[in-house]
C-alpha cells in the first residue's frame, strides 16, 4: 500500500545528536559535506569515514535504518563510480577495446563512492535526529538574514512545515480514492500507456479537490487563531545553543583542521 | 445455498513489522441470498476492513471469502468481475466523484462493466432515481451539489453497476438526522424492490434495528454474534458491555423487564413499545 512509504523519517531518541540545536545540526552539516569534497588523499578519506561512523554511532539510530536510506540512492553510486573508473587519466593498465581504465580512474571510483555514502549517512543523521518542525524551524531563523532583501521567510518556512505535516496524509487519501474507485471497477493495471494515464484521472481529480479542500480548511483553522504571518509571533519551544553545540562545533573543526593537514603533508592521489 | 460465505477469514495489518495489527480475526459467518445484514461494532473494531475483503479490494491474510461457493481469490487476474458481483460504497463516498457530470461520474461503474447504449442509460437512470436524484440534477457537476446529494450521487455510482451484494460502509456517518432517516429508507426501499443482498456496516444501533433482517456484532477484531435482529437486542447487558448502545427505547423496555414487567425481549420501535405497554395497563385495568 501506498502508504507503507516512510518519509517522515524522524527516528526519536535522547542522544547527543538529538539534543543538539538544529542551527548547529545544519551548519555542522553544511561544514562537513564541504569538507567530504575536500578529501584528495587516503588518510583524510579515512579520516573523514571514521568520523561518518563515529556520528552514526552516536546517534542511537539502528544501523538498518541508514542501510534503508543507502539502498535508495545505491543506483545512483554504481553508475557514478563506474563512470569514473573508465574516465581516469594517465597511463592505462588495462584495456580492451576503446575502454581504459588507468589507476587515476580505479582511484576516483573509490573516491566518489566513499563520499557518497558518507554524505548520504551524515545527511540521514540530520533528518533522523530532527524532527521537520525543528528543521524548519531552525532554517527559518538560519534564513532570517534575507528578511532584509524582502525574501519572505516565515511564510516559506511555514509553507514547508505545512506541506511536510500533509504529505502523510495525501497519501492515505490517495490509497482510500484508489480503493473506491477499484471497487467501481476502474482497472489500473492493464492497456498501453495513454489509456493507463487516463485511468489516473479518477484518482487526480478527487485527490486535488480534497487538497485544496484541506488548504482552506487549515488556512480558516489557522486564521480562526489569529494567525497573521511571522510578525510579532512568538514561540512555545525557544531552540537554545548550549554547551553541547560547543562540543560539536569543536568536534567537526578539529576535522576540518586534519583534513587540511593531510592535505598539505601528503600527495594528492585524485 | 448461501451467497457468501466467509470461513476462517482473518486479516492482519503490517505483518512482520513493529505495527502489526490483526483487524479482523477468524470470523465464519454465511449470508443468504436476499437478507439485509447489519455489521455493528465500536470505532476500530474490524467493521471496514471485513466488508472489504468482501470484493476482493483486500486480500484475506488467511481464510477465505466464497461468492455463490466459490473462492473469490480462485483466480486473481479475475478479480475485477468480483467487485461489479459485490458493490462496495464507502464511508464518505462523495470524496471519489471525478468527473465532468453527475450523470458520467454514475456510469462510470457500469461502463467499467462493459454496459452501453440504452442498457447503460438505464443503469443510470435507475441508480439515480433509488436514491432519489431529480433529473435536473444529472446534468450538473458534482462539485456543485449540496453534501448529502454528493453523497446520494456516489452511492447511484455504486448502484447503477446492478452488483448482487451491495455493502455500504457507514453511509449515514456526518448526515443530518432528516438526511439520514431519508437515505436509510432509500436503502430499504432498493433492498424490497431489487430484493438484492445489503450489507449494512453503522454504529448506530437505531439505524440498523429498523432495517437489518439479522446482525453482526464486532469486538476487538472478532465476530461476537451473528443473529436475528431482535435476538441481538435482547442481549442489550451484553452488547452494553463491548461498549455498544442499544436504542433508548430497547434499553428503557429491558430496564422495565428487569423491574418485573412481562415485556418483550428486543422491542426496537416506539411503536411497538407503546402497543405492549397499553396492553399491559389494560390488562391491569390501569387504562380506560
Ligand atoms: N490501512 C491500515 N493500516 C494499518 N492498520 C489499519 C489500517 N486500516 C485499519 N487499521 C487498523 O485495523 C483496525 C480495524 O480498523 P477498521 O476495520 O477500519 O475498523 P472499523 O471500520 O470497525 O472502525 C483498527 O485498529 C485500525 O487501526
Ligand atoms: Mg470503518
Amino acid at each position: 500500500m501506498v502508504r507503507d512509504i516512510t518519509l517522515g523519517q524522524y527516528y526519536p531518541g535522547k542522544s547527543f545528536l538529538h539534543r543538539l540545536d538544529p542551527r548547529s545540526k545544519i551548519i555542522l552539516l553544511i561544514a562537513y559535506l564541504v569538507i567530504i569534497f575536500c578529501t584528495f588523499n587516503y588518510l583524510s578519506l579515512l579520516l573523514v569515514t571514521i568520523f561518518t561512523a563515529l556520528v552514526i554511532a552516536i546517534s542511537g539510530v539502528p544501523f538498518k535504518t541508514y542501510l534503508k536510506s543507502l539502498k535508495i540512492v545505491i543506483t545512483i553510486v554504481i553508475i557514478t563510480s563506474i563512470l569514473n573508473l573508465f574516465y581516469g587519466t594517465g597511463e592505462p593498465i588495462w584495456q580492451w577495446w576503446i575502454i581504459s581504465v588507468t589507476a587515476n580512474g580505479i582511484n576516483r571510483a573509490i573516491f566518489v563512492t566513499i563520499r557518497i555514502i558518507c554524505l548520504i549517512l551524515a545527511s540521514s543523521c540530520l533528518t533522523f535526529t530532527t524532527s521537520p518542525t525543528d528543521l524548519t524551524d531552525a532554517l527559518e531563523r538560519l534564513l532570517k538574514p534575507l528578511n532584509k532583501i524582502h525574501f519572505p521567510v516565515h511564510e516559506v518556512s511555514m509553507m514547508m512545515t505545512l506541506a511536510l505535516r500533509f504529505v502523510p496524509t495525501l497519501l492515505e487519501e490517495t490509497d482510500k480514492i484508489m480503493q473506491a474507485q477499484k471497487a467501481r471497477g476502474a482497472d489500473m493495471e492493464a492497456g498501453n500507456l495513454f489509456t493507463r494515464i487516463k485511468a489516473m484521472i479518477p484518482i487526480l481529480v478527487p485527490l486535488f479537490v480534497s487538497a485544496f479542500r484541506r488548504a482552506y480548511e487549515v488556512a480558516t483553522a489557522m486564521e480562526c487563531r489569529c494567525y497573521n504571518g511571522g510578525s510579532g509571533r512568538t514561540r512555545m519551544k525557544v531552540i537554545h545553543m548550549t554547551k553541547r553545540d560547543a562540543v560539536g562545533f569543536i568536534g567537526v573543526a578539529l576535522i576540518i583542521i586534519g583534513v587540511f593537514i593531510c592535505n598539505i603533508m601528503m600527495k594528492k592521489v585524485i | 445455498m448461501s451467497i457468501l460465505e466467509l470461513k476462517n477469514l482473518t486479516y492482519t495489518y503490517g505483518k512482520k513489522t513493529a505495527f502489526e495489527k490483526t483487524a479482523v480475526d477468524n470470523v465464519n459467518l454465511s449470508i443468504e441470498k436476499g437478507e439485509f445484514i447489519g455489521i455493528i461494532g465500536h470505532t476500530g473494531s474490524g467493521k471496514s476492513t471485513l466488508v472489504q475483503m468482501l470484493n476482493g479490494l483486500i486480500k484475506p491474510t488467511s481464510g477465505q471469502v466464497l461468492l455463490d461457493g466459490a473462492d473469490i481469490w480462485e483466480k486473481p487476474k479475475e478479480i475485477r468481475k468480483i467487485r461489479f458481483k459485490v458493490g462496495m460504497v464507502f464511508q464518505y463516498p462523495e470524496y471519489q466523484l471525478f468527473d465532468e457530470t453527475v450523470y458520467k461520474d454514475i456510469s462510470f461503474g457500469p461502463k467499467n462493466k462493459g454496459l452501453t447504449g440504452a442498457e447503460l442509460d438505464k443503469a443510470v437512470r435507475d441508480a439515480a432515481k433509488f436514491v432519489g436524484m431529480k433529473d435536473e440534477l444529472l446534468n450538473k457537476s458534482p462539485f456543485d451539489l449540496s453534501g448529502g446529494e454528493k453523497r446520494r450521487a456516489a452511492i447511484a455510482g455504486v448502484i447503477a453497476m446492478q452488483p448482487e451484494v451491495l455493502v455500504l460502509d457507514e453511509p449515514t456517518a456526518g448526515l443530518d438526522p432528516m438526511g439520514r432517516e431519508l437515505l436509510l429508507s432509500q436503502i430499504a426501499q432498493y433492498h424490497r424492490e431489487r430484493k438484492n443482498t445489503v450489507l449494512l456496516v453503522s454504529h448506530s444501533m437505531e439505524d440498523i434495528a429498523r432495517v437489518a433482517d439479522r446482525i453482526i456484532v464486532m469486538s476487538n477484531s472478532h465476530c461476537v454474534m451473528f443473529d436475528k435482529t431482535k435476538e441481538v437486542f435482547s442481549r442489550g447487558r451484553e452488547l452494553e458491555k463491548i461498549g455498544l448502545r442499544v436504542p433508548q427505547i430497547t434499553k428503557i423496555m429491558l430496564e422495565l423487564r428487569e423491574k418485573g414487567i412481562d415485556v418483550d425481549e428486543g422491542i426496537l420501535t416506539v411503536d411497538d413499545a407503546v402497543s405492549q405497554i397499553t396492553s399491559i395497563l389494560k390488562r391491569k385495568g390501569r387504562l380506560w
